[in-house]
């Protein structure tokens, strides 16, 4: 489902040009559950922005479904990003003018949905990550677990085929961390490709296939040749 | 990369519904009551001003036109000198001759003309025993209350007379009857106009004012009379009326040629109701213009405030363009959202001035009921327009900054 050759990200600092990413090359299938982890600075994010496009690769080519995203213009990325990708950050980034309900509803107000579908797509979510009491609580009326969850339910509620998360359990308690990382294994489970950037050991072990970067390059990946 | 257009006016891509963008703009106006209520506070007292301000440009200029037109709009005024392209009259520099009793009459042979008035008017004192009373004194020729349908209360009018010597007979105004007779019949009984000894021949029904000048205060003479009291060698004006329809252009072309007749030359202004109008509209108009730029300020320093808003907005708000790119986002949406809260500001504080400015003129006419104040649509319409303009033009920055933002710097930002 995505493949990733030779793929260079380059940035500007200064006079200097700092590499995040030296000729990576990946195959993720449909799916797959995988950690990416390694120190700060290894590059990791930088590959989850270059996986979500919200970054492009200096060099190399990125297919997504086959299809050549990596030299995309701006408004077709933008495209792709609302169909195929669901992001979960650290810091939940809800908006907290909007309700629970609205927040999830984000994605398909941008992609135009009718204002129904929007509603019970809404409602569905919400209710399958425990929420149902929630709907109309803005999120400084939420826990902290209660938020990443509505986040949760804003990434898939596109019904995306990759989910990326950077590290959802970074801003939680041990227990909240435990349900939401519950909670993105079970949508695993159903089908999403998942894919976790962390620090947590603990956490990146729990996926089936470990990545692990140092320097921009892919110093350790555990998938199983084939 | 984003060309140079305006990204909004691209709408036919975009999938987004413009009522679901209009919500979501709505909810970050309200959102942040105060300090959207502040900014459009600004906007709105722009609005308010120009709108107030054009009111009563408009007001003013309507009060005059009627004030012109009450008499009827068939009038044309001959007054003695030339007015050349300086508007001084030429009668400073040459011998002009003054306008006779004669012209008056001459000018009642002019094709269409139906009366022809002549005035000098004037204050004096009127006394009535020991009631004294200092007024208008409006010496005019016999036909003037049928000229300008002054109509009587009792008696007649000036009587047809002699030209020169006619005899000393006056009209009063309703106000000065009432202050110099209270309830006595005024008719037959005798008064000073200026130390003179006048008999009362008529009493008129209340007019108004014109202009200021309170016609029932007044005490009505015959011209010739006038000429003597206020030791004058010619009259003020000879106001010509002409039939209903008539064309305008004649009737001046017939006055000009007896008054040139008579006097062997153009040494006299003639003007007609129109041209006073249209000479006055004008004036009023460029007024009207300059205090609604006055006012226009006020919609800039507005824009000032909503600039300064929504920059500040976009600093705060950037972990929210970060998430809205993420999730789909393109740039020009982007764009369109900032733009379209500057817009929402500055179209509910233009809004809302409008309302104010309604509010204000509608409770002072209430209040004081000849106040001239007229909310002109145009401007009223003009002012809302700049507004919301003015809101897209200050907002454009701010939503340009945003849209140019990188999503994950974004994101990760403060």
């Amino acid at each position: 489902m995505i493949k990733l050759r030779g793929i260079c990200r380059n940035f500007q600092v200064g006079d200097q040009i700092v590499t995040a990413l030296n000729h990576v090359d990946l195959e993720i299938q449909h799916g797959e559950y995988i950690s990416i982890m390694g120190p700060s600075g290894s590059g990791k994010s930088t590959l989850l922005n270059i996986l979500g496009l919200l970054d492009r690769p200096t060099e190399g080519t990125y297919w997504l479904n086959k299809k050549d995203v990596s030299q995309l213009e701006e408004r077709a990325l933008a495209e792709q990003r609302q169909k195929n990708i669901g992001f979960i950050f650290q810091f939940f980034h809800l908006i907290p003018r909007l309700s629970a309900r609205e927040n999830v509803e984000l994605p398909m107000l941008l992609a135009g949905k009718s204002a129904n579908a929007r509603r019970e797509r809404s409602r569905d979510v919400l209710k399958s990550m425990g929420l149902d009491d929630r709907l109309n609580h803005r999120p400084d009326q939420l826990s902290g677990g209660e938020r990443q969850r509505v986040a949760i339910g804003r990434a898939i509620v596109m019904e995306p085929a990759v989910l990326l998360a950077d590290e959802p359990t970074g801003n939680l308690d041990s227990k909240s961390g435990d349900e939401v990382i519950q909670v993105i294994e079970q949508l695993n489970q159903e089908g999403i490709s998942l894919i976790v950037v962390t620090h947590d050991p603990e956490i990146g072990k729990r996926a089936d296939r470990h990545l692990t970067l140092h320097d921009g390059e892919v110093h350790h990946d555990t998938k199983k040749r084939l | 990369m984003q060309p140079g257009l305006i990204p909004c006016l691209r709408w036919p891509h975009a999938k987004m519904l413009i009522r679901d963008i209009l919500r979501f703009t709505t909810q970050s106006v309200v959102s942040n009551r105060m300090r959207s209520s502040l900014t459009a506070l600004s906007i709105g007292i722009g609005v308010t001003t120009v709108v107030l301000l054009t009111s009563i440009g408009e007001g003013v200029n309507q009060y005059i036109v009627e004030q012109f037109t009450q008499f009827g709009t068939t009038v044309l005024a001959v007054q003695p000198g030339k007015a050349n392209t300086l508007g001084i009259s030429a009668g400073v520099l040459n011998s002009v001759r003054p306008l006779s009793l004669q012209d008056a009459i001459a000018l009642k042979r002019a094709p269409y003309v139906q009366y022809s008035v002549p005035v000098v008017s004037g204050i004096a004192p009127v006394e009535n025993g020991g009631r004294q009373r200092t007024v208008n004194v409006i010496a005019v020729g016999p036909d003037f209350n049928l000229a300008f349908k002054f109509e009587l209360a009792t008696g007649s009018f000036l009587a047809e007379d002699e030209l020169d010597r006619p005899r000393a007979v006056a009209v009063l105004g309703s106000t000065l009857r009432q202050e110099l007779f209270s309830s006595e019949a005024p008719i037959g009984k005798r008064i000073r106009v200026g130390g003179e000894r006048y008999r009362i021949v008529g009493v008129m029904k209340p007019k108004g004012e014109m202009l200021g000048i309170d016609l029932d205060d007044s005490v009505y003479i015959p011209a010739a009379r006038g000429l003597e009291l206020f030791n004058r060698e010619g009259l003020h004006e000879i106001d010509v009326v002409y039939q209903d329809g008539a064309p305008t252009a004649e009737v001046i072309a017939g006055v000009t040629r007896i008054m040139m007749a008579r006097h062997g030359g153009e040494d006299f202004t003639i003007t007609s109701q129109q041209q006073m109008l249209d000479a006055l509209g004008s004036i009023i108009g460029v007024l009207t213009f300059a205090v609604a730029a006055l006012g226009g300020i006020s919609l800039l320093v507005g824009g000032v405030g909503i600039f300064t808003i929504m920059t500040i907005a976009v600093r705060e708000r950037t972990h929210e363009i970060g998430l809205l790119r993420a999730i789909g986002a393109p740039r020009y949406r982007i764009t369109q959202l900032f733009l379209g809260e500057a817009m929402v500001l500055a179209g509910l504080g233009g809004a809302g001035g409008l309302l104010l400015a309604i509010t204000i003129v509608v409770i002072t006419t209430w209040i004081v009921p000849n106040f001239p104040a007229q909310i002109p649509l145009l401007y009223a319409s003009l002012s809302e327009i700049t507004a919301v303009t003015i809101g897209v033009a200050a907002g454009l920055m701010p939503a340009r900054r945003a849209a140019s933002l990188v999503p994950l710097e974004a994101l990760r930002a403060g």
